[in-house]
């Protein structure tokens, strides 16, 4: 299958190994994964913010951009709920019904990494290996607009070597929000300290989630206290595998975890 | 759709009046919230009574097979009930006249205050009971009676601890949600007695022994009363039924006992007909209180000769309640039946609590309704609100009517910034910085140059290589890195080393 990469504009600026992750995954399966250049940015920061006016012009672009492709995938949930939810309501508000139809087919052909793999492509098992004792958070986005219910956890369940360890009070937020964590900083610290205590708690080396945005949170928390627990996209760790000579989940895995 | 309620109104339809009533605090929330945050005492309350009301909850929510149809059955009411709001509030008022009751109409907190003082003063009673309710703490009416000379006395148990601790309430449904046992103990001792209650000098913390003190010191105001005012969960346009959803009982005694009953309700909770009560009797009790059914619910319809109260008025209350419904997005928050399931899941309520919310509606639906109600008018206090969540989305998933909230409050922020720009009061350096990066974000030219800007991030990083990481930044931004990392910026963005490798 063709697959149109939807990098998001914080993998590919601060998380490239996400994006090369989400390659590497989809190549080993077979797939061919395609780049489409002129990409920026959902505007979901725009639409979440406030800034309507503003985030219709780039929902536009991405919807022109997106529309030569069959199947898009992201390796986010807020990304691809932003798509799916947003993008023709934002359309509608400005009176553009025109582009609202054409966000609607191009989000029908959207996918949240895990979606991809399990609904479309039916792979439960990629093929990769990572022997480490990892917990998994459900990312807001990813769990109530996308339902993308227990699909993480079953891919993470076929990694070989993984040891899979339940986190407490998973689904509450981790306080991440976007500017909600500038705006409500306060508040948005008082989350994060809950999530990182129960991620501590279940002795995990790595916390995996769906979502950059979120694991950027939670991992700026966890590094900033020097808690030895790291987090990697779910996409890295289902890059990874045994072999020597495959390409690694990049830089954010440090030399050694991943033979 | 038409909005005009039967009250002469001029021009736009009113908002609540911001100095009359309790719809908006002083502070923004993040000011109230932090506050908030740093006493332990509230948190440790809040998140104790959260958790367990959440999975009380969950557990009789999940034994409905259909809950889901319920619920649909629930948004479906209310959205065809408020598309014909007017036509219902016209029955309503001639089911109730012909009951024997009166219709007051009240634009706004100081109309309905009004009202009620003078319904009470016209008895000659110089003291109320009152019925929990939402509406009559929207107003401020236990301060305009207290204004004329007349004590209003709360019977709700969780109400009554409030107003002996000279407090506001923090909880639409568990209003001392914010106080534990001993702190109540504590109120009990120091107000009691000097409102005629003599309380045993072994007065310990355990619930049923305050319920039998707090028992005693209401029973011979219920005796006593002749005037009762109460809120209305629901009230049936067909008969003019009003009905009263608690679980005390206290709320009976009140609806019962005295000769006059004056009920103030939001023009938003009529129902169409007495079987539509049905859905929201199914609905309310086990999103509210976990509970399968609800322990006490009264129904009255206008005057029952020689039984209850023999003078019976209902104001019904605006409040800003039909600009609300002229807002097609907004309108959907005037579906809420008060289970208050928004706040008990909500990680913002969980970790602030009520006050900071500012309003007697906290939490989710306070968000989405009280600056609605009252206008969004660049002061910052109400302005706040909307963005007082980091749409998880946890509210909406409850919500017994399937109320979008996190739509809403997007809704309200975009009003918000059109607003500001509206009056001038942009751009603000956000605003730039939002316009800047729409510019870059329509340009894959203009995003690599963005994309290469933030690479300036690296100077700022710091430690050991492979554990880089930006550990200070200037405002808004130190806002993150108060408490959060940030890694550093890689050397090469993804469509960079793309590029570089010749993939298409
Ligand atoms: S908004 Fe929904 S969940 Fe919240 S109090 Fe109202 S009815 Fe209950």
């Amino acid at each position: 299958m063709r697959i149109a990469l939807f990098v998001t504009c914080l993998a590919d600026t601060l998380y490239p190994s996400v994006a090369r992750a989400t390659v590497t995954v989809l190549e080993r399966l077979g797939h061919e994964v395609v780049f489409p250049p002129g990409q920026t940015c959902c505007g979901q920061m725009h639409v979440n913010t406030g800034y309507q006016a503003d985030a219709l012009p780039v929902v536009r672009h991405h919807v022109e951009v997106f529309e030569p492709y069959d199947a898009v995938v992201a390796p986010s949930g807020s990304c691809v709920g932003s798509v799916r939810h947003q993008h023709a309501r934002v359309a509608r508000r400005a009176g553009d019904e025109a582009l609202a139809r054409r966000a609607e087919a191009g989000a029908a052909r959207t996918y949240e990494l895990s979606e991809l793999l399990v609904d479309v492509l039916g792979v439960e098992d990629v093929g990769a290996s990572f022997p480490h004792r990892v917990t998994y958070h459900p990312t807001c986005h990813s769990l109530r607009m996308l339902r993308v219910d227990d699909k993480p956890l079953r891919l993470l369940r076929n990694v070989r070597g993984l040891e899979l360890v339940e986190l407490p009070s998973a689904e509450s937020c981790c306080g991440f929000g976007g500017t909600f964590a500038l705006k409500n900083a306060d508040t948005s610290t008082a989350m994060l300290a809950d999530k990182m205590r129960h991620v501590v708690g279940t002795g995990a080396e790595i916390c995996t989630a769906g979502d950059s945005s979120c694991l950027m949170h939670i991992g700026g928390g966890l590094s900033r206290l020097r808690s030895g627990v790291r987090t990697l996209h779910l996409a890295e760790i289902l890059a990874a595998t045994d072999d020597p000579g495959a390409e690694v989940a990049g830089q954010t895995v440090p030399v050694g975890v991943v033979r | 759709m038409t909005t005009f309620l039967g009250i002469p109104s001029v021009g736009a339809p009113v908002r609540s009046s911001p100095g009359v009533g309790h719809l908006q605090g002083s502070e923004s929330f993040p000011t109230a919230a932090r506050r908030a945050l740093g006493d332990s005492q509230l948190r440790s309350n809040i998140g104790r009574a959260t958790t367990t009301i959440r999975g009380k909850r969950a557990r009789v929510v999940g034994e409905v097979p259909d809950w889901e149809e319920l619920r649909e059955a629930g948004r479906t009411l209310k959205a065809s009930t408020m598309a014909r709001l007017p036509e219902l509030l016209g029955q309503l008022e001639e089911q109730v006249t012909a009951a024997g009751g009166t219709v007051h109409w009240a634009r706004d907190a100081a109309e309905a205050n009004a009202i009620v003082t003078r319904l009470v003063q016209a008895t000659g009673a110089d003291e109320v009971v009152k019925v929990k309710s939402m509406a009559t703490q929207e107003i401020g009416l236990n301060e305009a009676l207290e204004a004329a000379g007349i004590s209003a006395w709360e019977t709700d148990l969780a109400e009554l601890i409030v107003q002996l601790g000279h407090d506001l309430p923090s909880h639409i449904l568990v209003p001392a949600i914010h106080r534990n046992r001993s702190e109540i103990r504590e109120i009990f001792r120091r107000e009691m007695p000097g409102l005629g209650t003599e309380l045993p000098p072994d007065l310990t913390d355990e619930p049923r022994e305050l319920a039998m003190t707090a028992r005693r010191h209401l029973r011979r105001t219920f005796l006593r009363a002749q005037v009762a005012i109460s809120g209305a969960n629901f009230a049936v346009a067909e008969t003019g039924t009003l009905s009263v959803v608690e679980s005390e009982g206290n709320g009976r005694m009140c609806l019962t006992l005295p000769r006059t009953l004056i009920t103030v309700m939001g023009i938003e909770k009529v129902v169409p007909t007495w079987q539509d009560l049905e859905v929201f009797l199914q609905l309310l009790p086990r999103s509210s209180t976990g509970e399968r059914m609800n322990p006490y619910t009264s129904m009255w319809t206008g005057v029952t000769p020689g039984d209850g109260p023999q003078e019976v008025h209902l104001v019904l209350l605006d409040n800003g309640r039909t600009a609300v419904l002229a807002d097609e997005v907004g309108r959907e928050a005037l579906h809420c039946i008060r289970c208050s399931a928004c706040l008990n899941v909500c990680p913002v309520y969980e970790r602030t609590g009520g006050h900071a919310y500012g309003s007697v509606y906290p939490g989710p639906i306070g968000a989405v309704l009280s600056p609605q109600l009252t206008g969004m008018t660049g002061d910052a206090v109400n302005d706040s609100l909307p963005y007082a969540s980091s749409l998880c989305g946890a509210c909406y998933d409850v919500c017994p009517v399937k109320i979008d909230i996190p739509s809403i409050l997007v809704e309200l922020r975009a009003q918000h910034v059109e607003a500001a720009a509206a009056s001038g009061r942009l751009p603000t350096p956000e605003a730039a910085l939002m316009k800047a990066a729409a510019v870059s974000m329509t340009s894959p030219f203009r995003w690599r140059l963005a994309q290469r800007a933030s690479r300036l991030g690296r100077l700022l990083a710091r430690g050991r290589d492979g554990q880089r990481r930006i550990r200070s930044l200037p405002p808004p931004l130190s806002g993150w890195t108060g408490t959060r990392d940030l890694p550093e910026p890689p050397a090469e963005t993804f469509r960079e080393s793309w590029a570089r490798e010749g993939r298409s």
